[in-house]
């Protein structure tokens, strides 16, 4: 398994990452030899094995549908970048 | 003082001949003293500590039993703490003040603690060296040029230099047993759910699991009993009943039947490790314990199945570092895409970036059915495998890791081979169940820890197991010369 530079910039596209030229060539040697790795699990003959997703297989507890938590919006602003009347700041994402 | 356990500590704060306060000072000064040559705490809370320790005092003069209250701990800075900073060692984080606690660090300040501060770790806890901390390496207390593991090398090198009596960690991968096993203190991992994950910093969902870092097995049932247990806010978190941790502790060890998995003791494991490990097991023997040899066929399936489950499962949770909410954001973002991506890109250090991508292509469309659930089918079989096991016996020993404390930047270049070392302790995160490592002897002067995994929510039992041990040895009462020559 060999990735191409392209490929690694497009997986940095998915994963919202910027990387520049250099960074992109360290990671398609680093990401190749992760892959490398895992491969080994390609020549294990899983037919019939379930998918262990959850340790104790615990199916997905559910609670009534009832308000639980107050209001804390300025607490959590105040972790934001950049905030304006109550609410979180991006650059526009409308022309 | 340093050197104390917390039942005698809790017991002289009682016959009132040291205060909290006074502890706390004393504990706030070796850090002052110590750290700067170790580098274990991203942030020391002096003004919190102290009053906690206050506050301690009149819990304890007004008759509390807690043996946790007015007892100086330290956080791994993945832990939520309302009002103190929390990092994750990671510059995504460099100024996150949380407004919540997590339920683990919630329950250890109803039990009275006074926290020290929060210890540093590999960014996002990925890593098993404590190097990839935006905050610089930690250094091993026992030889500075070495690292102290990780990722919860700064809980590690602080409860081993006697900067706090205990300290929490975490554990994906091995996270807990393999830097306790590198400084010379014992770490728990708890079953998987057995505590809270609420106000935790997810790394990989599935395998993540917080628990004790101290100076003996008896210490860590002392923190177990304060974090473990039904939290409503995590919907992983068992509802099992908890046992008395330390009720037990002292229970003989006759007829225990101890497994020796033929893997763990194969190609690869350091000879000076082995003859530790080996020994350890005699001295059990010596207790009244009875050894089989064992077979987990499946355990080098543990690497290539971790390494898709964990880095697919960062992805998905890295995911909120977004420079929206909370964290970094990169300077003037042209449009939203641009802000995403260099906020992330500026923000996490390479290792994070890189287990990201990992994930990411492992979870892409046309790769799914061949990485992830395929991962997901091995780490079945590799269940299977411990379950079958603990069929037969009580509980499994081996060693920790393959070979003592390395080198700082011996293994910066050569990623992989750093991620084999992992090769012990991995397969007890997919799997699920409990394990701790105690310290066993040295090599080169180096700690050896021995591991221990034992059966679903048979916490108690390991620690009995380990208390016993400790009974009878005086491995885990070693203090690196940096903390006697203070």
């Amino acid at each position: 398994m060999s990735l191409e530079k392209q490929d690694v910039l497009k997986i940095a596209h998915l994963a919202r990452l910027a990387l520049d030229d250099n960074d992109a060539e360290q990671y398609q040697h680093s990401l190749t030899s992760v892959l490398d790795l895992v491969e080994q699990m390609q020549s294990v003959d899983t037919d019939g094995v379930e998918p262990l997703s959850h340790p104790l297989e615990a199916k997905q507890r559910l609670r009534e549908d009832v308000v639980t938590e107050e209001n804390r919006r300025e607490a959590f602003l105040a972790n934001a970048p950049q905030t304006e009347a109550g609410l979180f700041l991006v650059p526009k994402v409308i022309d | 003082m340093v050197d104390q356990s917390i039942a005698s500590l809790a017991q002289k704060l009682r016959a009132k001949e040291i205060s909290s306060v006074e502890l706390t000072q004393d504990y706030l000064a070796r850090i002052k003293q110590l750290d700067g040559q170790l580098n274990s705490f991203i942030t020391v809370t002096d003004e919190v500590a102290l009053a906690q320790a206050e506050a301690a005092d009149k819990l304890i003069a007004a008759g509390s039993t807690s043996a946790l209250a007015g007892i100086p701990i330290a956080h791994k800075d993945l832990f939520c703490t309302d009002g103190v900073l929390t990092t994750c060692a990671s510059k995504m984080l460099h100024n996150f003040v949380p407004p919540y606690e997590s339920t683990v660090t919630g329950r250890m300040l109803a039990s009275g603690v006074v926290t020290l501060g929060k210890t540093n770790m590999d960014e996002f806890a990925m890593g098993s060296s404590n190097e990839n901390s935006y905050y610089g390496a930690v250094k091993n207390p026992w030889n500075l040029e070495k690292v102290p593991g990780g990722s919860s090398g700064g809980s590690a090198a602080a409860v081993a230099a006697g900067l706090c009596v205990a300290a929490t960690g975490t554990d994906t991968g091995g996270s807990i047993r393999q830097p306790a096993s590198f400084c010379g203190i014992s770490g728990l991992k708890p079953t998987y759910g057995r505590v809270s994950r609420f106000g935790m910093i997810a790394y990989a969902s599935s395998l993540d699991q917080a628990g004790p870092m101290a100076r003996s097995a008896e210490d860590c049932a002392h923190i177990l009993q304060s974090i473990a247990g039904f939290d409503g806010n995590d919907s992983t978190c068992s509802e099992v009943a908890i046992e008395d941790y330390t009720a037990n502790l002292d229970a003989p060890l006759d007829g225990l039947t101890i497994g020796l998995p033929k893997e763990y003791f194969g190609d690869g494991l350091n000879n000076d490790v082995a003859t530790v490990i080996q020994d350890a097991v005699k001295e059990f023997e010596k207790l009244g314990a009875k050894v089989k040899e064992i077979s987990l066929p499946n355990l080098n399936l543990s690497i290539p199945s971790y390494y898709v489950i964990a880095p697919s499962e960062a992805s998905s949770n890295l995911s909120r570092f977004d420079g929206v909410r909370y964290g970094y954001r990169c300077e003037e973002p042209k449009d939203l895409m641009d802000m995403y991506k260099r906020s992330r890109g500026e923000g996490f250090g390479k290792e994070v970036q890189k287990r990201i991508m990992v994930g990411t292509y492992a979870l892409s469309e046309g790769y799914y059915d061949a990485y992830y659930l395929k991962a997901q089918r091995i780490r079945r079989l590799i269940k299977e495998d411990f379950v079958n096991a603990l069929a037969e016996v009580d509980v499994i020993m081996g060693p920790v890791a393959p070979t003592t404390a390395f080198g700082i930047g011996a293994k910066t270049d050569d990623p992989i081979a750093m991620y084999l070392e992992d090769i012990y302790t991995l397969s007890i995160n997919l799997a699920g169940i409990p394990a701790m490592s105690i310290p066993a002897g040295f090599a080169d002067g180096m700690p050896v820890g021995l591991q221990i995994m034992g059966n679903y929510f048979a916490e108690a039992k390991l620690l009995n197991v380990a208390h016993k041990f400790q009974q009878a040895t005086d491995w885990h009462t070693k203090n690196p010369s940096l903390a006697e020559g203070a």
